[in-house]
């Protein structure tokens, strides 16, 4: 079962790597993993996309919330959440259409004479379709963000 | 070392070099903090836990870059698996070196990061005072465990000067470990056990780390449940009560491990369901109810499901539970239990451990390993600190030395570290100046840290080594027999032993070898008259034997091996 995990950590050198060494040490699957500063300037906000059932998720939570540079864990998964993921992709032109991408709602983000990127946004899910369905378009290059997600009712990962 | 003056911190084990410098040269100039020189940062960490682990209070060692912080890691590591309240400082290349592979450089922090409760790097000299204050409250509350502080070399130059002010309360917005336990939970415990007609305790070393042991006391003596402890928890309740089943597990009693398996309620207590307990989880104590006192949540439900988790430390939920057991005393009854006594009772007589071993003859003419520990026990009369290293004189030690109080019983449980015996002693005689302390160790244990015998010359300590010399890697070969067909690959070194007499008197001790089991009981008198001499006794026994009982892997936890013939499955 695929999870999503939020946590605030303190915005210092070093918290990051207890949170991914953490992961190897126990053997939990890191997916994705997202990090950037909030708009506290002392914390930092990380996401990950893990897999396990549900004893592996609350091991796994108890255990980030043990870390002293965590200060705080969500589980988005324990209730109503949105998830969004970023993908680019590259194209020669001529290898696709435009018609496609508008279908696929994505975004040409840059041109010029020789290639074009475009984004899409969407779920990991979307994603996975929209990867599926450019294959046959021979893409140059693709990258995702990985997922983040932010909970959809009143609870808040802030302190 | 103003800061570790101002924590409380009289004495710190600790070896110089490059990186440290200044932290000794500080040293040297201050009267109130004691500094023992080790012969090797293993054997600094190591005392240090063995200082913290016996009197309560954290244990300081300090070391250099490079090699100095990595030696250190074993220690550390240690520290880690048994939850003790120990302080690493280690000295750090110049803060503009870091990263440019500098003489004697390594990333102290990254090495140490999965084996430390937490770490800090040093970035500002005056955050020296807060860091400190910071790492010695979160070795010493909630779940105990080392804490790491890496000092750059130029961050402790004496010619850079700060008001210095030691913070008085520390707040760390991240790390509140909770004491209480929930009232709902502490009510539903005390439901079931109530209603408990097979029950039995099973504590482990939390309940030393928190003090809970009278607590823990209380509540058996008030319920009348029959207890069992863990390698790390022996002591917690007295070993020679009756209602005392020994310790369970791997090598644990006929009687703890049969209790365990057919109860119908365990209540845990600062005990964490580790596999040397319980066997094949999947047919771990099927019917009974489990309620589960940790004050680490990932503790809880981790490997084995538990009906009633209780996060908390073991002290106030004990209280707690004791607390609403008096306002419910008129459901206390002791008859109810009288069948199932009765049942521990019937398991002990039949394959209870022989603890009259030591007046038997041996039958092969070497002396028993077990008879050298019962030696021990009747010489010190049970009152002797122990600090063991890891292999089967260790199992002895834990099954045949009754431990009636918490804290005297000093032993690497969750790393297993062999070397750990005779620095950890060090540590608790300097704790414990005028105690009698016992290393039991054997001749591959007691090689990998030998070098300390020099700091006990240096320093004067009187500890006795009471080496169970059988001459191989016991419990290697007793797997090896087990389960390799006697193939004794690596496991044998018989014709290349030192002369362990020798080598004590060499390093200025008295040493005392013995053959024979006559001879067995006088040797250990004399090596405890010798109240100020270090005595290494070196005592040859039969190297055919085995560590009984024994789980049987993949099982549960009734079946066991006996004996090299029977088992009861």
């Amino acid at each position: 079962m695929k999870r999503t995990v939020a946590l605030l950590m303190e915005n210092q050198p070093g918290a990051l790597s207890r949170v991914v060494g953490l992961f190897s040490q126990r053997g939990y699957n890191i997916e994705s993993l997202i990090v950037a500063a909030t708009e506290d300037p002392s914390l930092s906000r990380l996401t990950m996309t893990t897999t396990g059932d549900q004893k592996v998720i609350e091991q796994i939570t108890k255990q980030l919330n043990k870390l002293i540079d965590v200060v705080k864990v969500l589980d988005l998964g324990e209730s109503d959440y949105v998830e969004r993921e970023l993908l680019l992709v590259k194209f020669l032109h001529g290898s696709i259409q435009t018609e496609v991408i508008k279908e696929l709602n994505g975004e040409i983000i840059f041109e010029n004479n020789e290639l074009f990127n475009i984004q899409f946004v969407g779920t990991s899910k979307e994603l996975d379709q929209v990867l599926k369905d450019l294959e046959s378009s021979n893409p140059l290059e693709i990258v995702r963000t990985g997922a983040f997600g932010i909970s959809s009712n009143l609870k808040t990962l802030t302190i | 070392m103003r800061s570790l003056h101002e924590e409380g911190v009289d004495i710190v084990f600790g070896y110089p070099g490059g990186a440290a410098l200044h932290i000794y040269d500080a040293i040297f100039n201050q009267q109130h903090i004691e500094h023992i020189l080790v012969r090797h940062e293993q054997g600094a960490v190591h005392a240090a836990d063995g200082y913290a682990r016996s009197s309560g209070k954290p244990g300081v060692a300090i070391v250099t870059s490079g090699p100095g912080a990595t030696n250190a890691i074993t220690g550390l590591a240690t520290a880690f698996m048994d939850s003790t309240p120990v302080v690493v400082i280690s000295g750090q290349v110049k803060s503009n070196l870091i990263g440019t592979d500098s003489f004697q450089e390594t990333d102290m922090i990254g090495i140490s990061r999965p084996i430390v409760k937490h770490s800090f790097l040093v970035q500002r000299a005056e955050d020296i005072p807060s860091i400190i204050k910071k790492a010695f409250h979160i070795a010493t509350t909630g779940r105990p465990g080392p804490v790491v502080i890496d000092v750059p070399k130029d961050l402790t130059d004496p010619e850079y000067k700060f008001d210095f002010d030691y913070p008085k309360d520390i707040d760390i917005r991240s790390y509140k470990p909770v004491k209480e336990g929930h009232f709902g939970q502490i009510k539903r415990a005390v439901k079931l056990l109530l209603g408990a007609k097979k029950p039995v305790i099973y504590s482990g070393g939390g309940v030393i780390q928190d003090d809970a042991s009278s607590e823990l006391t209380k509540l058996a003596t008030l319920l009348d449940f029959p207890v069992t402890n863990t390698l790390m928890g022996l002591g917690a309740y007295p070993g020679t009560d009756q209602k005392f089943l020994g310790m369970l597990g791997m090598h644990g009693t006929y009687e703890a491990n049969m209790a365990m398996h057919n109860c119908d309620l365990i209540l845990a207590v600062g005990a964490r369901f580790d596999d040397r307990i319980t066997n094949n989880p999947d047919k771990f104590s099927l019917s009974a109810k489990k309620i589960h006192i940790d004050v680490d949540p990932a503790s809880l439900s981790k490997i084995i499901d538990i009906d009633v988790p209780v996060v908390g430390s073991a002290k106030e939920c004990l209280d707690q539970i004791i607390e609403e057991l008096g306002v419910q005393s008129h459901k206390i009854d002791h008859d109810k239990l009288k069948p199932w006594h009765e049942e521990i009772g019937a398991w002990k007589e039949v394959h209870g451990l022989n603890h009259n071993l030591l007046d038997q003859k041996p039958t092969g003419g070497k002396i028993l390993p077990q008879q050298v520990i019962q030696s021990l026990y009747k010489e010190t009369k049970g009152e002797a600190f122990i600090t063991s290293d890891v292999g089967q004189h260790q199992m002895f030690a834990a099954q045949y030395y009754f431990f009636d109080k918490p804290r005297r019983w000093i032993n690497s449980g969750g790393l297993g570290t062999m070397g750990f015996g005779l620095p950890s002693a060090m540590g608790v005689q300097f704790a414990f100046p005028k105690s009698d302390v016992a290393c039991v160790t054997g001749e591959g244990s007691i090689q990998m840290c030998i070098q300390e015998l020099s700091t006990c010359l240096q320093y004067g300590l009187p500890i006795k080594i009471i080496n169970l010399n059988n001459a191989a890697l016991g419990m290697v070969k007793q797997w090896q027999d087990m389960n390799y067909g006697g193939r004794h690959s690596s496991s044998t070194y018989e014709d290349s032993l030192p002369d362990f007499v020798a080598l004590a008197e060499s390093y200025g001790h008295v040493g005392i070898k013995v053959k024979k089991h006559e001879d067995l009981e006088s040797a250990m008198k004399e090596c405890f008259a010798l109240k100020d001499k270090l005595v290494f006794l070196d005592v040859d026994v039969d190297p055919n034997e085995h560590v009984y009982p024994m789980l049987e892997a993949g099982m549960s936890m009734e079946d066991m091996h006996l004996s090299k013939d029977i088992k009861t499955w």
